[in-house]
């Protein structure tokens, strides 16, 4: 049998099934939104912990290291006086400038405030900063003004002002027991920091009766290779008891169980969702068969062979589900990509906002997953029907 | 039910479809089940046994401490009847993957707070003797292997001791077992006196007040209350229903309800779409038959109820076999290894199951039933 007629004949029985489809819409439609549901219901899952991660990855140049006490594993837990804070910024291997060295103390704490989605109360991340934190950290004021040095004065960052409450230009919030007012919105690049409220570091010290200490250092290096110096001359130096780590490393840390939750739990959902799929897919192929009983029987008794059966059922079979699962990646990706959100890090203890992130990487998973869906949905049908007995088949006419 | 026989030996009749179908049906509850589960775990459990406890806090944030002066304050104030405190530690044990809290606590107020944490008297009494004892919760024990009498290092990420270690030795002398499912068998209890006066910093203060009113009704008065005793103080409290104080926690992770009911409904629209239209496709081949039984006096009334009968046998078959598939899976504990230590099936979502299971049924089949129903005998004879 030559090459050619082989795939003609393929093509004659696959004309079949998909002539048939009209008449099948029922178990067609039902087979074709189930791998749908599967695949919109995974790549959303998925696009949460895609756009969690982004968020905590970038903005997190090779040259940034933060610095916290030995054995804190988030800035929250972290302690740091003045004085550790001193010895840091002379460390070698720092940026310098006219400014000074670019090592920048930081307060974090955390302020209760409502989300603007259920009115709940959220711990929103607020940072006390000096003047240099200017240049170590890439933001940049897009409404309003920075806040003035030694004034009781907010700015909030662009993230955290859509998603709670009292945070835009002109509002008040109460810190302490004073009312503190928000004169600026920053930018940072689609960073973690967008999620915090920035003041100057003094003043929330007062506020959170913190005397003059801080949590963490953010500092910029000479170049990336310079780590290695700026970690040794900090962890031999006897006065300290800190650890040193480069931000991307620090932030990845800081994401691994919500992205872990998220997609353990999401991979579970659609894993179970796929079952189901695969039974309906059977499910409609089966009946594709069995209503095709006499047409491929006939077409057996003309001299098509097995092999041409057994592929144009599968050829329907993943054409249905490659429908399904461009049509679910399609959903996810108009429904999920960019829907903005906050939830709480636990690692941090404090409230992140970050969009969900549907990524082509994501929708080919998705595909791949409706294509398996299909191959294993169509395997059995297709060879019960090469399996036919042909004088058998024909008398069920 | 003089029917089943022949409702039975309809399903019976295509094996496969019946039992691919069932097979769909059956994951569709197993994922409900599922994620009620996962969505009880992040909301928490809230116990009907708190609607007499306030939570008090920091207005400002739950991580700033309150003065321990203020317990005797509150004491005070009419309508409280008891008050304990609990201050996060947030400690490790061996490795920073096995998480599960920790707090100092005043044993004896704490115990007369919550009594749905049952701790046998032999081991109340060691816990008030000693002071560098913990009381431990089923789970957490049964995870480490511990046992009364072992001793236990935690490493405090927060507190160090006045020598500057943060290693925290506790005695185990007590293992807590709750009085319902929805009590918290993770945690670990230890004495206040012993925290307080072996840490660095901060002594002197607590985390956050537990109060229990003497009517709870009068909740919220007293709430107001205890508020406006510490208004104008450097630190101003926070006072909410204890159900609220969880729920907000809840509220951080996001809308979980949301999407789970998001996730929920794409699922069992599908389900409804398969076995809708396995419904559709058995009531058609049997459009001769149907008019056969109508022919020798079944009433339209029981054509329907034959029809409706197998969807919904089929759809709580289903039902019951998924949901019991769930409980088994989720009887075998948190999948996440303790980020959700209060994992279980909430008896309430069983029987919402059962009903949908129900439901699923009666919607898939009203369609195909009617059809039976309204067929005409003599054109359903032509068909045979």
């Amino acid at each position: 049998m030559s090459l050619l007629n082989w795939f003609s004949q393929v093509w004659s029985v696959t004309k079949f099934g998909l002539l048939g489809i009209p008449q099948r819409r029922g178990s067609v439609a039902a087979a074709l939104f189930g791998v749908a549901g599967v695949v919109a219901v995974l790549v959303g899952v998925l696009s949460i912990a895609v756009g969690f991660r982004r968020v905590m990855t970038s903005a997190a140049p090779p040259d940034s290291v933060i610095v916290l006490r030995s054995g804190a594993d988030s800035e929250m837990v972290s302690g740091l006086d003045r004085e550790t804070t001193r010895i840091i910024s002379e460390a070698p291997g720092l940026y310098r400038s006219p400014q000074g060295a670019w090592a920048s103390p930081e307060l974090f704490v955390i302020i209760d405030l409502p989300k603007r989605s259920s009115g709940t109360d959220a711990n929103v991340p607020m940072r006390g900063v000096e003047p240099i934190a200017t240049n170590v950290h890439a933001i940049r004021i897009v409404e309003g003004r920075m806040f003035g040095w030694g004034k009781t004065e907010l700015i909030a960052g662009a993230g955290a002002a859509k998603n709670f409450r009292g945070l835009n230009v002109g509002d008040r919030i109460k810190v302490g027991p004073e009312e503190w007012p928000i004169v600026g919105i920053f930018s940072a690049d689609g960073g973690t920091a967008e999620s915090e409220i920035w003041s100057d570091a003094a003043m929330l010290q007062a506020a959170y009766h913190r005397g003059d200490s801080f949590q963490s250092v953010y500092a910029t290096l000479q170049t990336p290779d310079a780590f290695n110096m700026f970690e040794s001359s900090l962890t031999n130096d006897p006065r300290l008891n800190i650890k040193a780590m480069r931000l991307a490393d620090f932030h990845a840390d800081q994401s691994t169980a919500t992205t872990k939750l998220i997609t353990s739990l999401g991979f579970l959902v659609a894993s179970l969702m796929a079952i189901g799929a695969v039974f309906a897919a059977l499910n409609t192929m089966y009946g594709s068969v069995s209503a095709r009983t006499r047409e491929i029987a006939t077409l057996r008794a003309l001299g098509f062979g097995r092999g041409a059966v057994v592929v144009s059922v599968m050829i329907e079979a993943l054409a249905l589900a490659l429908a399904g699962g461009v049509l679910g990646a399609a959903l996810a990706y108009f429904v999920f990509n960019g829907f903005e959100t906050s939830t709480i890090n636990w690692q941090s203890f404090a409230q992140l906002t970050f969009a969900f992130a549907v990524t082509p990487a994501l929708l080919i998973q998705g595909i791949t997953w409706a294509t398996l869906i299909g191959l294993v949905g169509g395997l059995f049908p297709a060879f019960r029907a090469a399996r036919l007995p042909i004088a058998v088949a024909l008398r069920e006419l | 039910m003089r029917f089943f026989h022949l409702i039975w030996g309809n399903l019976k009749r295509k094996k496969l479809r019946t039992g691919l179908t069932l097979l769909s049906i059956i994951v569709a509850f197993v994922l409900f089940g599922f994620l009620a589960a996962i969505k009880q775990a992040l909301a928490g459990g809230i116990t009907l046994e708190g609607q007499n406890r306030l939570v008090v806090r920091n207005k400002v944030s739950l991580i700033l401490p309150l003065p321990l002066s203020y317990q005797d304050r509150m004491l005070r104030i009419p309508g409280v009847a008891a008050v304990t405190h609990m201050t996060w530690f947030g400690g490790i044990y061996q490795d920073p993957k096995n998480f599960f809290m920790q707090a100092p606590v005043q044993p004896e107020s704490f115990l007369d707070m919550y009594p749905e944490i049952v701790l046998p008297p032999d081991q109340k009494q060691a816990w008030l003797q000693t002071r560098t004892g913990a009381i431990v919760g089923r789970k957490t024990a049964e995870r480490f292997h511990w046992k009364v009498g072992d001793k236990v290092p935690i490493q405090s990420t927060i507190y160090a001791k006045s020598d500057g270690s943060r290693v925290w030795e506790f005695d185990i002398v007590g293992i807590f077992d709750g009085k319902k499912k929805d009590t918290d068998t993770t945690p670990l209890y230890f004495r206040y006196d012993y925290f307080d006066e072996a840490r660095g910093f901060s002594k002197g203060n607590v985390g956050w007040y537990t109060i229990r009113v003497r009517d709870a009704a009068q909740a919220a008065h007293v709430a107001e209350l205890v508020d406006q005793e510490f208004a104008n103080s450097p630190a101003e409290t926070k006072t909410e229903p204890e159900g609220a104080f969880i729920q907000g926690f809840a509220n951080q992770t996001g809308n979980i309800a949301l999407i789970t009911a998001l996730i929920l409904g794409a699922v069992f629209f599908t389900i409804l779409l398969v076995t809708g239209n396995t419904m559709s496709q058995a009531v058609r081949e049997r459009i001769g038959e149907l008019g056969v039984l109508k022919a020798i006096g079944f009433t339209n009334r029981q054509v329907l109820g034959l029809v409706l009968g197998e969807s919904c046998l089929l759809g709580l078959w289903g039902g019951i076999l998924g949901l019991a598939l769930a409980w088994l899976i989720i009887s075998r504990g948190d999948p996440t290894g303790g980020m959700l230590p209060m994992f279980y099936f909430p008896t309430r979502d069983l029987l919402v199951g059962v009903a949908l299971s129900v439901l699923l049924g009666v919607v898939t089949g009203v369609l195909p039933a009617l059809q039976a129903m309204r067929l005409r005998v003599a054109e359903a004879l032509r068909r045979m």
